[in-house]
């Protein structure tokens, strides 16, 4: 076979801590080549060295064939290896050509040529069927365009090798589809990938091939096509994973949470919910399913008190919560995992330890007349840290050092801990791995056989199936159906959340 | 470990950077920098008199130094303090002069009040229109400033006096005088504000760092979305984080009022306090101690820098000059490190 890449015995150490040992990845070209791992398993660090921002302990790297060492990014772009980037690099003032041939400018009379950079972008935007409109502004476009953008500017500068890091964490299933259909062309155009992931079903569904890491250790490289999804899990964890999560039937009780003709207007005071109804019961769990945008954000927002709410009303064990401010909705019994944990969930320049309390800081025993008792604050912490297996090296660790799956575990604890009635939970599992997810899972069930109400928001089909026990699916801000995950069916969803009511069952 | 000691390291190594700087200007023209130096530390520390001079200069800074360290710990970066201090320094005059008869006990506290209340009046309204109306709290303290100058000589000219360039001096009752400090520093201007500075840096600290309030106030400035969803009020924080900020900077009026002068004058400019203040919180790493410390050294060299042309002929501009290099080096090293942290920062990510 003909590798375009090939790292040998990569080897990188931080302070005595190896993030890399010893692994060997081959890319061959044409080929879409998954590099699969848990959250700090060292997948990022592995791509780092490729692309030059860390120069390897031991190892090489050989491009086509040749020895070569990548010293800086630039280098790597000489080499022809591009990297679409998790978090977006983009310039949101700028245009998409701008953003494109930033720092790469065809030049004139030492202007920028403007018209000549859109003629470029357009015709790369034609051969590979990624579709943009080279004046729009990147603040204008969506997370799946500027995906597009992403690619494009990789493609600009000439890339041959393109390193995906994690694009579906932050698209919609459709845009997945699309980002998918986008690889394909860019393969049928010679050029290799090496996709960044922990999605399973993603690398069934476009990889060749997959060389699995673990603990910063290189596991192996499989074909995909001699392989499935619970091998491939068991390889990342080191263990046996299951992906139906096992739960017993629901037992519902009295309603816990009632919404009645809710109406919401997002930022832009455009409606976003319309006369919502909505009930959710004392031992189950109720997934809310439906594309991006029709309204869920500012649902949960309007349940806990976040933003305001124009009609309806929202009830806690009969009791009218409408418009109370966050911290009453709190005090009444509604604990909330935030769909966005660096914006909502944490305070990252807090200690762990520290945002343990975020909402009960003011309590007793954290604090007594305005005094913090830090001393019982971090009791508490060591205690929900030991629960929920957060891995930190310490309490008093910065939140922002910890991985995505760690911080997600410490918000869990801490929303779990308050004993509510309603526990709300946004996307809980965004971006985390396997072993993680399955954890969040057993805690979301466990929660409900406690007796307490579960209202779960995920755009991952999956999830809604197995963990709800009831799925109330949302077309522009209204419940166009609920229905059983039992007697439902993926394509079923799909129908509904795209606003068909064939197929719908009963209205609640 | 290593962050300890960089954050000690870096404002040690930016102040000896300074002073290099200007022992190479006082070299390029033609002065002796050890001779240079020699007196600037004389002139600070040389005899009791120059100490207590030190410590008197020392007062206001601490003052101004914890009015924008508490600010910009709460995540606001308070440009205001100048003006804070000068509305602050009015009205613990005005409260000084104006009554006569109370007893100290009660004459004092109520003129230090004064000025706390003004300054954290003239901290509120950048903080309610930042909190209500989303300004920028720079541009609108920035304007505040020449509001606070004009509004004050204003007052001393039109109000407090029959058109004099001065205010009366504040009764014995509202003052700080000490002859107890003057004694023993050889009758230098110290006086008992210097208690007081120490005090107000320990609130500080204790109010941040131990306080339910302090917890909110830091969590507001880290992240705001953050704190409404954990149920905090961030507009309410916002105006409070201003008008405590601005009770420090009027508190650091008033030790200029009752303390220093014993009244208050015509001002042509500012008085460069407040100004000072910012680098003093910056040097200090935004710490209470760290301000105390900043706010030593920023009164030794204003205080020793007197001395430079009396005793080694450097002329005073280039003492200007000297102090300028030490917070051009303390503002760079502050930018470097701020780069360089969010440099590691998304390395990290």
């Amino acid at each position: 076979m003909d590798y375009v890449i090939e790292m040998l015995g990569i080897r990188k150490e931080f302070n005595g801590f190896v993030a890399n040992d010893d692994i060997t990845l081959q890319l061959a070209k044409g080929e879409i080549h998954a590099l699969l791992g848990e959250n700090g398993a060292g997948k990022s660090t592995l791509m780092n060295v490729l692309f030059g921002l860390y120069q390897p302990e031991a190892g090489e790297i050989r491009v086509n064939g040749q020895n070569v060492l990548i010293t800086n990014p630039n280098k790597a772009n000489d080499l022809g290896i591009g990297m679409v980037h998790q978090h977006f690099m983009l310039v949101d003032t700028f245009t998409v050509t701008e953003n494109i041939v930033l720092g790469n400018e065809p030049k004139k009379f030492g202007t920028v040529n403007m018209k000549q950079a859109e003629q470029k972008v357009r015709e790369l935007s034609e051969q590979y069927g990624l579709a943009v409109d080279p004046t729009a502004k990147i603040a204008d476009i969506s997370v799946g365009m500027q995906q597009r953008v992403e690619i494009l500017k990789t493609l600009y500068r000439g890339a041959e090798i393109l390193i995906f890091d994690e694009p579906t964490a932050v698209l919609t299933p459709q845009e997945i589809k699309e980002l998918i259909q986008i690889m394909r062309a860019l393969i049928k155009e010679g050029k290799s990938i090496i996709l960044i992931t922990h999605k399973l079903k993603e690398i069934m569904e476009v990889c060749d091939r997959v060389t699995v890491i673990r603990k910063g250790k290189g596991i192996g490289t499989v074909n995909v096509s001699e392989t499935n999804p619970n091998h491939l899990a068991s390889l990342m964890v080191g263990r046996d994973v299951t992906f139906t999560t096992e739960k017993a039937d629901a037992v519902p009780e009295q309603n816990v949470l009632e919404i009645r003709g809710l109406s919401v207007n997002d930022s832009r005071g455009v409606q976003a919910v319309r006369d919502l109804d909505l009930n959710v019961r004392a031992g189950e769990i109720v997934g809310i399913c439906g594309v991006d945008g029709n309204g869920q954000t500012e649902l949960i927002e309007a349940i806990t008190g976040l933003r305001k709410v124009s009609s309806g009303a929202v009830t806690l064990n009969g009791k009218n919560i409408t418009s109370y401010k966050p911290r009453k909705v709190a005090e009444s019994g509604v604990a909330h995992i935030p769909q966005d944990r660096h914006k909502h969930g944490l305070v990252l320049d807090y200690p762990i330890g520290v945002n343990m309390v975020l909402q009960t800081y003011y309590q007793k025993p954290f604090s007594k007349a305005g005094i913090m008792n830090y001393k019982e604050v971090y009791k508490k912490a060591n205690t929900l840290i030991e629960e929920f297996d957060v891995r930190t090296p310490s309490e008093t660790t910065l939140a922002r050092a910890l991985s995505g799956g760690n911080q997600q575990k410490a918000i869990i604890g801490r929303e779990v801990d308050r004993d509510p009635d309603l526990l709300i939970a946004a996307q809980p599992t965004r971006g985390l791995d396997v072993g993680a997810i399955e954890f969040i899972h057993r805690r979301l069930i466990e929660q409900r056989d406690k007796g307490k109400a579960v209202l779960l928001l995920s755009f991952e089909l999956d999830e809604i199936m197995n963990v709800s026990d009831r799925i109330a699916v949302i077309y522009e801000g209204q419940i166009v159906a609920v229905v059983d995950p039992k007697e439902t069916t993926e394509q079923e969803l799909g129908l509904l959340m795209a606003g068909s009511k064939k197929g719908a069952g009963e209205r609640v | 470990m290593s962050k300890k000691w960089t954050v000690l390291a870096v404002p040690v190594i930016s102040v000896l950077l300074g002073l290099l700087a200007g022992a190479i200007i006082m070299i390029a023209s033609g002065n002796n920098p050890a001779a240079g130096y020699m007196a600037l530390w004389n002139g600070a520390f040389g005899d009791s008199f120059y100490t207590g001079e030190t410590l008197r200069q020392m007062t206001p800074y601490i003052f101004a130094g914890l009015a924008v360290a508490f600010a910009f710990r709460t995540g606001l970066f308070n440009i205001g303090v100048e003006g804070q201090l000068l509305v602050g320094w009015l009205a613990s005059v005005w409260v000084g002069v104006a009554f006569v008869d109370l007893p100290k006990v009660i004459h004092l506290p109520l003129a230090i009040s004064a000025g706390a209340l003004a300054g954290a009046l003239w901290g509120f309204i950048p903080g309610f229109l930042k909190a209500r109306l989303r300004v920028h709290e720079v541009i609108v303290t920035i304007m505040m400033n020449y509001t606070a100058l004009h509004v004050t000589n204003h007052f001393i000219r039109n109000v407090i006096s029959d058109g004099s360039d001065a205010t009366d001096v504040v009764n014995e009752t509202a003052s700080l005088r000490s002859p107890f400090l003057e004694n023993i520093t050889d009758f230098s201007s110290l006086h008992n504000g210097i208690y007081l500075a120490v005090i107000a840096a320990i609130i500080m600290w204790f109010m941040l760092e131990k306080t339910t309030l302090g917890y909110e106030l830091r969590a507001v400035g880290y992240n705001q979305h953050a704190s409404e969803y954990a149920g905090m009020n961030v507009n309410r924080n916002i105006i409070l984080s201003m008008v405590i900020s601005g009770a420090f900077a009027g508190i650091g009026g008033s030790m200029q009022g009752l303390g220093t002068f014993g009244n208050m004058f015509i001002n042509s400019g500012f008085s460069g306090i407040g100004f000072d203040g910012i680098a003093v919180a910056l040097l200090g790493g935004n710490t209470a101690i760290g301000v105390v410390l900043a706010a030593l050294l920023f009164g030794a060299l204003k205080v020793g820098s007197l001395n430079m042309p009396i005793e080694s002929g450097v002329p005073n501009e280039l003492v200007e000059i000297v102090i300028a290099l030490i917070i051009f080096f303390v503002a760079s090293s502050y930018m470097i490190t701020w780069l360089l942290s969010r440099f590691k920062k998304k390395e990290a990510k």
